[in-house]
């Protein structure tokens, strides 16, 4: 079985690549990345005017499957993947059974290898139960596949537990994955704390809950010497901090999500829990410093945070919404729309933050396109312009505030293991 | 269509001018009706009228029930603990329930900021927001500023101090819409830990101590404070409150010659205010709660009425 995706712009950046060429994939490997590349009895995929990149990886997604599969299952979720050009994701840990022994791994590994459009890396939970009390076992986790390890949805409240954890897992060479909120300083919040949290009555959520917890996981990180990734950071200071820790030379990375650098609180307006989010949408400032951050390479990585939610979640009074929103697949238009036409970054920064970023964070040998690895790439038109409509999701569930919102930027095909599993814009 | 712009009475934040002006006019007219010896008129005649209460309330849920009744609607009302909400029925299915029996209106209180809109969305009946958590409290803010145009003959160029726990207060954030929209001068003052941030940007003045915001003021308004919110550390104790921000004779001096003494109510004796404060001839307490009735009476009629 031989595929020629024929005179794409392709860019690569573990090798620099960035030109017009073909690509050849032979029995799911990629042959050959050559100008002019036979063609006789291939199948083609005429790339021109289009970009090829290797599969987008997504760093922290929520698949809900076990035990939430009313919002989402390995299925629907690695579809929804697909559909926005993830070839791979890796999956949060607060499922029910939670991601903390080798059995939930196992399941998920064995559900995504029948049911799977993508390839999915669970995500371990560092506590156990993620009750933030005592270490899950890691060192099990690590070898039965884990690609990471998270309390993700709560912060590990005890500065203890956290040192242990970034102690415990350095042993097993798996990430720390942190997820920062100060619950003292969250309290009952609902929203961004500022004018519109005032003028809605809603409580606040300061940015400083998200802040003094990077602080905190930085000086653990620096004081261990332990790498750690700040998940989804949403604020100027916590940016800041995460910059500074870097320039004296702690090991951090961190990501941020496509509604960090697309939205404000101003979308909360009206009580649209649509737009209920946690870290919570924040000001226009955090929003511009998120964009500096992606510019400088503080932040590393783009993520989506793809969090589903039923209707009937969502469809509540404000305050007993969900948090979370759905990802994958406005990510990549979101990001070319808002980083690459509004002239902030280059598509190339772009790629690096959605793939080989995320695959060095997570250990995975993915993200690039090497002759003789296994072929996952993702085409694109950096230039379609079209309008979100949630009803088109492949996603269970349609939690995003971004219907009706105008993108400029499409997914053409997304490729896994020399598959073709997006043909021109449509799930195969 | 009703006679003002929206089926619904949500909030003061996005009513007109002329619309409360409107209100405001009707409840004279009300109060009439409301002080006169035989208090039946005919204006809601065939309505029904719903009042669907998730916290408790004794004075505002009377009032509407009584002005509902005055002007000859049908009432009934619902409360949260008494029906199938204490079963976990949404607020929509809960709504759209009462919708099906015919309801003309929709009066409703609820603990989190936001529900009635989420409900007016959903029913076809008009809602009236008689509070939603700490976002609005319409019929409140109306009544007052109603009480000030009585007394004053205008709002125009009164100067508002509104004194205690800004942040939780869903009548300050009403009152401070209304009254800047009619051209009155709000001031705030309390706790810095319960002043909510960037209140100021709704076109209040911000002081931290009550003797500046009580220079000058027409109308000197108290908010209840409540004890759960010192239990949860907001302030270190009552007596602090008091000492700091309570109002007593001496600290009324600041106020106008002329002033009103005003209060939501239930009044906290001794906390927000002195008893010799509350009671003295300043206060018009006791008229706010008449008044209340005419206003809601006003609110049920506009909105039910089909523009001639």
């Amino acid at each position: 079985m031989r595929t020629v995706i024929k005179n794409g712009h392709v860019i690569d950046i573990k090798s620099g690549l960035n030109k017009v060429t073909d690509i050849v994939i032979e029995d799911g490997i990629v042959a050959s990345v050559e100008e002019n590349a036979d063609i006789l009895g291939a199948e083609v995929i005429d790339a021109e005017g289009l970009y090829v990149v290797p599969g987008l990886i997504d760093a922290h997604c929520h698949l809900r499957d076990p035990g939430f599969e009313y919002k989402e299952d390995i299925e629907t979720g690695t579809k929804s993947a697909a559909k926005g050009g993830f070839t791979s994701v890796a999956c949060m840990p607060n499922t029910n059974p939670v991601i903390d022994n080798e059995t939930v791994v196992n399941y998920i590994k064995d559900k995504a290898a029948r049911e799977g459009y993508v390839h999915v890396f669970p995500i371990g939970a560092i506590s156990k139960g993620l009750k933030g009390e005592l270490l899950s076992e890691i060192g099990e986790l690590k070898f039965a596949g884990a690609v990471g390890i998270s309390d993700d949805g709560k912060p590990v409240v005890s500065s203890g537990l956290m040192k242990k954890a970034l102690i415990y897992s350095s042993m097993f060479d798996i990430t720390v994955i942190s997820h920062c909120e100060d619950m003292s300083l969250v309290e009952e919040g609902v929203m961004n704390e500022g004018y519109n949290s005032t003028i809605m009555g809603l409580k606040g959520i300061p940015s400083a809950a998200e802040e003094t917890m990077i602080a905190r996981d930085l000086i653990l990180s620096e004081y261990t010497g332990v790498p750690i990734h700040i998940a989804h950071v949403s604020t100027k200071l916590g940016i800041q901090l995460i910059r500074d820790a870097k320039k004296r030379g702690v090991k951090v990375t961190c990501e941020t999500c496509p509604h960090y650098f697309s939205l404000t609180d101003d979308s909360c307006l009206g009580f649209n829990t649509l737009a209920k989010v946690n870290p919570p949408l924040r000001r226009q400032e955090d929003v511009d410093a998120v964009i500096e951050g992606l510019k400088d390479g503080t932040i590393d990585i783009i993520a989506t945070d793809h969090a589903p939610h039923h209707k009937d979640e969502k469809n509540l009074e404000f305050g007993y919404a969900a948090n979370g929103m759905v990802g994958f697949e406005t990510a990549l238009p979101l990001a070319i729309t808002n980083l690459y036409h509004k002239g902030h970054m280059s598509l190339e920064a772009i790629i690096e933050k959605m793939t080989i970023n995320p695959a060095k964070m997570l250990g995975l040998a993915k993200g690039d396109i090497s002759v003789g690895k296994m072929c996952d790439i993702t085409i694109f038109d950096a230039n379609k312009e079209y309008t979100v409509d949630i009803s088109k999701f492949e996603s269970k569930s349609k939690n995003s505030p971004f219907d009706g919102y105008s993108v400029k930027g499409a997914v053409k095909y997304t490729i896994v293991d020399g598959n073709i599993v997006v043909r021109d814009g449509m799930l195969m | 269509m009703s006679m003002l712009n929206s089926k619904d009475l949500l909030g003061l934040k996005d009513v007109t001018k002329e619309e409360i002006e409107l209100i405001l006019d009707t409840a004279k007219t009300m109060k009439m009706i409301l002080t006169s010896k035989a208090k039946n008129a005919p204006h809601l005649r065939g309505k029904s009228i719903i009042t669907l209460f998730y916290e408790n309330s004794t004075r505002t849920r009377l009032s509407f029930e009584l002005a509902s009744k005055y002007l000859g609607a049908t009432a009934a009302n619902i409360s949260a603990s008494g029906s199938s909400v204490a079963k976990g029925e949404t607020l929509i299915d809960t709504g759209k329930t009462i919708d099906m029996m015919g309801t003309d209106v929709i009066i409703m209180r609820h603990n989190m900021s936001g529900a009635p809109h989420l409900l007016a969305k959903h029913v076809e009946a008009s809602v009236i927001n008689a509070g939603d958590g700490m976002n609005e409290h319409p019929t409140q803010a109306l009544l007052d500023m109603f009480t000030m145009r009585e007394k004053f003959g205008k709002l125009e160029g009164l100067k508002v101090s509104i004194i205690g726990d800004i942040y939780h207060s869903r009548v300050a954030r009403s009152n401070i819409w209304g009254l800047t929209k009619l051209g009155a001068e709000v001031t705030v003052a309390g706790p810095a830990t319960i002043m909510p941030p960037e209140i100021g940007k709704m076109g209040a003045k911000v002081f931290t101590t009550v003797q500046e915001a009580l220079i000058d003021a027409d109308v000197v308004m108290g908010l209840r404070i409540q004890l759960e919110r010192q239990k949860k550390g907001l302030f270190p104790s009552e007596r602090e409150y008091s000492r700091f921000f309570g109002i007593d004779d001496k600290r009324l001096m600041l106020a106008n010659k002329n002033r009103l003494v005003m209060h939501p109510g239930p009044v906290n004796r001794g906390l927000e205010f002195t008893s010799s404060v509350i009671d003295s001839d300043d206060s018009v307490i006791n008229e706010q709660v008449t008044n209340g009735v005419a206003i809601r009476m006003a609110i049920l009629y506009l909105l039910t009425r089909e523009e001639q």
